[in-house]
C-alpha cells in the first residue's frame, strides 16, 4: 500500500498522482492521510486501484469517479461520488447531500446516514445507505437503483423516472408521481445482490419498493397540481 | 454567500485558547468569503447592572477616549473604555437607551455594532486572516464564539454589511445564503420602527429577530417564526449568551454540520473548518436537520 | 329609422390584441401553458438605438486592407493552463443535440471551424460528430447533466457552467416528449417519448460559495487545463458577474432576454429577465470594479444578428459575442422558400418557434430523419462560415471607421443613442446631448 500525505502533497498532489497511474499500473492500493475535509479528494479516477482515504472527506469526494474503489474511513461531504460512471465508493459514515448525484453507474455504498438529495437525477448508479436518507432522495431519479435500510425523509423519488428504489424503514412521504410498487422474486432477487455487493446483511423482504406512477410521462391537465 | 462558524467550550480550561482554536476555523473558511469577516466573542462578562458596547468607527484614529470621558459626564454614570483596532469595547452602567440616544446626537459617525454582557462585534472588510490580526484575536480567551467570512450577494461589500448582525442584548446573527423576500420585509420592519445601514438581506433577519424578541417571544419561538416569514435559502447561526442556536431553512441547500466532543461542540459551513480542532477526528458528526432548531448552552 | 349614421371605424384594442387573444382562446381549450422556442420577440430597448460617431477631423479613420485591425480574442486566461485562442470574437452558443439534429449540430461545427471560432454543447452531451466537427468545441455543465462524464470533459477545449439562459433564468419545468428518439433518449437516459422534466438549479451545488467548490472539482478532473466559463441569463448582471469572478471564472457569458432556447413557456421568455442592452455595462462594471476587466473575459449573447451588433457589444466592454438564433438562420432557419410547409403548420417563415414539436420543415430543429436529410450539413456549414465573415468584416469596417486597429479598442465613447432607454441602459449620451441619463445626478 502507498501512503500519500494530503497535508503534504495538498489536493492536487494527491489527485495528480493518481490521475497520472497508468491503466495496466502495479501501484494499486494507495492510502490518502490526514484529509482534513478537503474537497475533490480522489475525483476524476480512471483506473482499476484502490484509494483509501484515512479520515474525513470534504465536498465530491470520489467524483466522476471510473472503475476505481474508493474508501472513506470517516464521513463525506456533499456530493460524494457525484456523476459516478463505474467502479466503488464506500463511506464508512455519514454521507452529506447529494450522495451520488447524477451518477452512471457503479455503486456507492454509504454505511451510516445520508442527507437530502441522496441519489438525485441518477441516471444508472445503484446507492446502498446502511442508515437513513434525508428529503428529496431519489429526486428525477432516471436510472438505477437506491436502497435504504432506515428511513427516508419528505418527498421520496419526486418526479421519478425509471429509477427503482426500496425501503426497509419509514417513509415520511412520497414525492410527486412517486408510489409503492409490488415486491416480486425477480426484485428480492435483485436487492438481495445489491445487499450482497454492499456487504450490508439485511433481509429483503423487510423492504418495499417504490417507482414512478408513469402519470407525467405526458402532459395531462388533471395532473397540473403534480408540477 | 459566505462561511459561517462556531465554537462553544464546554470544557472551561479551554477558555484561554478561545481564539487560538477558532483562528484556523475562521481562515479555512476564507475562499467561501473573501470579502469581509467578523466575529462575536463571549468573554469578559460585566458586572451586573453594566453593559459593555462594541463600537466601530473608520477612523483608525478616532478619540475613543475623549467620547468616554463625555459619555461619562453626560450619564453621569461609570464609563470605561477598550481600544482595539478601529473598534472599541465601553462598558458602562449607565441605561442602555441612554447610550445609544447619546451617541446618536452626538457621534453619529459612530456605529453600535453590539451590546450585552459578555458578548463583543469585531467586523471589518478584508481577508479573515487579516481581520483576526486586527482585532488582536489569536490570543482572546471566553467560553464561546461565531464567525462569518462574506462573500456579498446582492449588496456592497461595506464594513456595516459585514457579518455578525446584533439582534438584542448578547445577540447577533451570522448567515449563510440569501433571502428572497426581505426588501418587503426590511419596508414592513422599519414601519415597526426597526433602523437599516444597510441593503443587506442578512441584516434584515436581524431585525426581524429583534422586533420579534422585543414583543417577547422566546428565541425558539422566534427562529420557529422566521422559518415561516423568512423565504429563502439561510443557514443561521444565532450567538446567544450561554451558547450558539443553528437552524436551516425547509430546503436546506446550504450545507452546515454540527460536530461535538466532551470539550466543545463546534458548527461550520464546511467539515475542513472543524478538521483542525483537537479531537475533530473522533467526533460526533451530524448535519443540523432542515427546519429544526439546534441550542447550546441554553439562551 | 335613419340609416345614414355613420359608424365609428372598428377599433382593435391595444391591451388585448390579436395574439392576446388567440392566446387566451388556446389556454381556455387546452389548459396548459404555451410553449416555444426562439427568444424574446417584443420590440425592446436594443442595439438599433446606438450609433457609431465614426471619423471626423479630431478622429481619423484606418485604410481598409492595407492597415489592419485585429478581430482575434483569447478566452481563459485567468487560471487554465490551456486559453482558446479564437480568430473572431463571434463564438456559437450552446444548443443541445436534441434540440437540434445532428446534421444540425455538425453544420455549425464546420462553420465554426471555417471562421476559426468555437461552437458549444448543450443540454444533452457530446456528440462525437460535433467534437469531430468543431475544431474548438466547449462542454456545458447544465443541470440536467444529461450525458455528462469525465471523458467528453477531458476532451472539451472548454466548460461552460450554465447557472441560467436569457430566455428563462430560473427555468426548469416541463418539455413535451416529441423529440425524445431513441438516440436522444439513449444519450440522456430517458424513456424514449415522454416529457422531459428539466431541473431549475444543479443538483450538487447552490450559490457562488459552492459552485467555487464545484469548480476546483472540475479543474481537478480535467488537470486545471480548460477554461471555464459560467453562464447566467439578465437577471442581475452586475452581482452575477461579481459573483461568477469570486467563484473562480476564466470567462463570465451574459445572455439578454433576446437569447433563444429550444422550447419553454412563453410567460418566461417574455417577461423574466432583462434585454441583453441592459446587460453590458453593469457586467461590465463589475469586472472593473474587481480590476478584472479583460482579464475575466465577458461573452454577451441574445439577439446578436449583424457585425454593427458585434462592434456595440465590444464598445460597451464585451470581449467576444455568442450568436444562437442568427447561426440557426443563417444554416437555413425559417427560410421563406419553405413557405408552403410553414403555413401547412400554421405559421410563416420567420415566425415558425414550435421547435419543441419537431416538424422543422428546414430539417434543423428536429429528430426526424426525413426532415433532417433536407439540411446539407456542408453546405450549411459554408453558409455560416459566410455569415460569421460578413459580420467580422462588418465589425471590422466600423471600428477601422472609428480609428482603431483592433476591434477591442472600441469604446463606449464612440457611440451614441437615438432614445432615453438606450441612453441610460448603454450609459452613452443622447445624440446631439451630453446627457447620460441616470448620470451625474440626473
Amino acid at each position: 500500500m502507498i501512503e500519500i500525505d494530503l497535508e503534504k502533497e495538498g489536493v492536487r498532489g494527491v489527485n495528480s498522482r493518481l490521475h497520472s497511474l497508468p491503466k495496466d499500473t502495479n501501484e494499486r492500493h494507495w492510502l490518502v492521510k490526514n484529509p482534513m475535509g478537503q474537497h475533490a479528494i480522489a475525483c476524476g479516477l480512471d483506473a482499476p486501484i484502490t484509494v483509501e482515504i484515512a479520515g474525513h472527506a470534504g465536498f465530491y469526494c470520489g467524483g466522476m469517479n471510473k472503475q476505481a474503489e474508493v474508501i472513506v474511513h470517516g464521513h463525506a461531504g456533499p456530493g460524494v461520488a457525484e456523476n459516478m460512471m463505474s467502479g466503488i465508493v464506500r463511506v464508512d459514515g455519514n454521507a452529506s447531500q447529494s450522495a451520488g448525484a447524477t451518477g452512471n453507474g457503479g455503486l456507492l455504498v454509504i454505511k451510516g446516514d445520508a442527507a437530502s438529495r441522496c441519489g438525485i437525477s441518477m441516471k444508472g448508479i445503484d446507492i446502498v445507505v446502511g442508515g437513513s436518507v434525508g428529503h428529496m432522495s431519489a429526486f428525477m431519479a432516471q436510472r438505477g437503483h437506491l436502497v435504504v435500510l432506515g428511513d427516508a425523509g419528505e418527498a421520496l423519488g419526486d418526479s421519478i423516472y425509471e429509477a427503482r428504489l426500496y425501503v426497509r424503514g419509514k417513509v415520511t412521504s412520497l414525492g410527486a408521481d412517486c408510489i409503492e410498487k409490488q415486491m416480486t422474486e425477480h426484485h428480492l432477487a435483485k436487492l438481495a445482490r445489491f445487499l450482497d455487493q454492499a456487504e450490508i446483511k439485511a433481509n429483503p423482504h423487510d423492504f418495499r419498493r417504490y417507482g414512478s406512477a408513469r402519470k407525467l410521462y405526458n402532459f395531462n391537465i388533471d395532473h397540473a397540481d403534480a408540477y | 454567500m459566505c462561511g459561517i462558524v462556531g465554537l462553544y467550550l464546554k470544557n472551561p480550561k479551554l477558555q484561554p485558547k478561545l481564539g487560538e482554536l477558532f483562528k484556523p476555523m475562521l481562515i479555512e473558511m476564507t475562499s467561501r468569503g473573501p470579502d469581509s469577516a467578523g466575529v462575536a466573542i463571549y468573554r469578559n462578562p460585566a458586572k451586573k447592572g453594566f453593559t459593555k458596547f462594541s463600537l466601530a468607527h473608520d477612523d483608525a484614529k478616532f478619540g475613543w477616549k475623549k467620547l468616554s470621558t463625555a459619555l461619562k459626564t453626560a450619564t453621569k454614570k461609570q464609563v470605561s473604555v477598550q481600544q482595539i483596532g478601529n473598534h472599541a469595547i465601553i462598558t458602562t452602567n449607565a441605561k442602555e437607551e441612554a447610550v445609544t440616544a447619546w451617541l446618536r446626537e452626538h457621534h453619529k459617525d459612530v456605529r453600535i455594532v453590539g451590546s450585552g454582557q459578555a458578548i463583543e462585534i469585531f467586523k471589518e472588510t478584508g481577508l479573515p486572516e487579516k481581520v483576526y490580526e486586527k482585532f488582536d484575536l489569536a490570543k482572546a480567551k471566553g467560553s464561546h464564539i461565531i464567525g462569518h467570512t462574506r462573500m456579498a450577494t446582492e449588496s456592497a461589500v461595506t464594513t456595516a454589511g459585514s457579518h455578525p448582525f446584533a439582534t438584542g442584548a448578547d445577540l447577533c446573527l451570522v448567515h449563510n445564503g440569501s433571502l428572497s423576500n426581505h426588501n418587503r420585509l426590511r419596508e414592513n420592519l422599519k414601519r415597526e420602527g426597526l433602523e437599516f445601514q444597510t441593503e443587506n438581506d442578512t441584516e434584515v433577519a436581524a431585525a426581524y429577530m429583534t422586533w420579534k424578541l422585543r414583543q417577547g417571544s422566546s428565541l425558539k419561538q422566534t427562529l420557529e417564526d422566521g422559518i415561516k416569514d423568512l423565504d429563502g435559502f439561510y443557514t443561521f447561526c444565532v450567538g446567544t449568551h450561554d451558547g450558539f442556536a443553528v437552524v436551516r431553512d425547509p430546503i436546506a441547500c446550504k450545507h452546515a454540520v454540527l460536530a461535538e466532543t466532551d470539550d466543545w461542540v463546534a458548527m461550520a459551513t464546511e467539515f475542513r473548518a472543524i478538521a483542525h480542532l483537537p479531537g475533530a477526528d473522533k467526533a460526533k458528526i451530524w448535519e443540523p436537520a432542515p427546519q429544526t432548531i439546534y441550542n447550546w448552552g441554553g439562551h | 329609422m335613419d340609416t345614414n349614421i355613420p359608424r365609428t371605424t372598428p377599433r382593435k384594442s391595444a391591451t388585448f390584441d390579436d395574439y392576446t387573444l388567440s392566446e387566451i382562446r388556446r389556454a381556455a381549450t387546452t389548459g396548459i401553458y404555451d410553449i416555444r422556442g426562439a427568444g424574446a420577440k417584443r420590440k425592446l430597448p436594443h442595439f438599433d438605438d446606438l450609433l457609431f460617431l465614426g471619423a471626423s477631423i479630431s478622429r481619423y479613420p484606418l485604410e481598409g486592407y492595407r492597415e489592419k485591425c485585429g478581430t482575434n480574442v483569447v478566452l481563459g486566461t485567468r487560471f487554465a493552463k490551456k486559453p482558446i485562442e479564437l480568430k473572431i470574437p463571434i463564438t456559437i452558443a450552446g444548443m443541445s443535440f436534441g434540440s437540434l439534429s445532428a446534421e444540425a449540430k455538425e453544420a455549425l461545427g464546420n462553420g465554426a471551424t471555417l471562421a476559426g471560432t468555437s461552437t458549444t454543447t448543450g443540454d444533452g452531451g457530446m456528440t462525437q460528430e460535433e467534437r469531430g466537427h468543431s475544431k474548438t468545441l466547449v462542454y456545458q455543465y447544465l443541470p440536467s447533466r444529461y450525458g455528462m462524464n469525465p471523458d467528453d470533459l477531458r476532451k472539451a477545449d472548454a466548460i461552460e457552467v450554465v447557472v441560467g439562459q436569457g430566455a428563462k433564468p430560473g427555468g426548469g419545468g416541463m418539455l413535451l416528449g416529441q423529440k425524445i428518439s431513441d438516440r436522444v433518449a439513449q444519450m440522456r437516459c430517458l424513456p424514449k417519448g415522454i416529457d422531459q422534466r428539466s431541473a431549475c438549479r444543479h443538483p450538487d451545488w447552490t450559490g457562488p460559495d459552492d459552485l467555487e467548490i464545484k469548480l476546483h472539482e472540475l479543474r481537478e478532473i480535467t488537470n486545471w487545463e480548460k477554461p471555464i466559463y459560467i453562464k447566467v441569463g439578465g437577471a442581475r448582471p452586475y452581482y452575477d458577474t461579481a459573483l461568477a469572478v469570486k467563484s473562480g471564472a476564466d470567462v463570465v457569458v451574459v445572455d439578454g432576454m433576446q437569447g433563444g432556447t429550444a422550447a419553454t413557456q412563453e410567460v418566461f421568455i417574455e417577461h423574466v429577465g432583462q434585454p441583453t442592452l441592459a446587460c453590458i455595462r453593469p457586467a461590465v462594471q463589475a469586472l472593473q470594479d474587481l480590476g478584472m476587466h479583460r482579464k475575466v473575459q465577458l461573452i454577451v449573447s441574445g439577439g446578436i444578428r449583424n457585425g454593427a451588433d458585434v462592434a456595440k457589444a465590444l464598445a460597451l466592454g464585451a470581449d467576444a459575442v455568442s450568436i444562437g438564433t442568427a447561426a440557426l438562420v443563417a444554416l437555413g432557419d425559417n427560410d421563406p422558400h419553405l413557405e408552403e410547409e410553414y403555413q401547412k403548420l400554421g405559421t410563416t417563415a420567420g415566425a415558425y418557434d414550435d421547435w419543441h414539436e419537431g416538424r422543422d420543415p428546414a430539417g434543423i430543429t428536429t429528430q426526424d430523419p426525413e426532415l433532417a436529410k433536407r439540411l446539407d450539413p456542408k453546405l450549411a456549414g459554408r453558409r455560416l462560415a459566410n455569415y460569421l465573415k460578413v459580420m467580422t468584416l462588418e465589425a471590422q469596417t466600423i471600428a477601422r471607421a472609428c480609428g482603431k486597429n483592433h476591434v477591442h479598442n472600441l469604446e463606449p465613447e464612440d457611440l451614441v443613442a437615438l432614445t432615453v432607454e438606450a441612453a441610460a441602459m448603454a450609459q452613452v449620451p443622447l445624440a446631439g446631448t451630453s446627457w447620460i441619463p441616470g448620470k451625474n445626478g440626473y
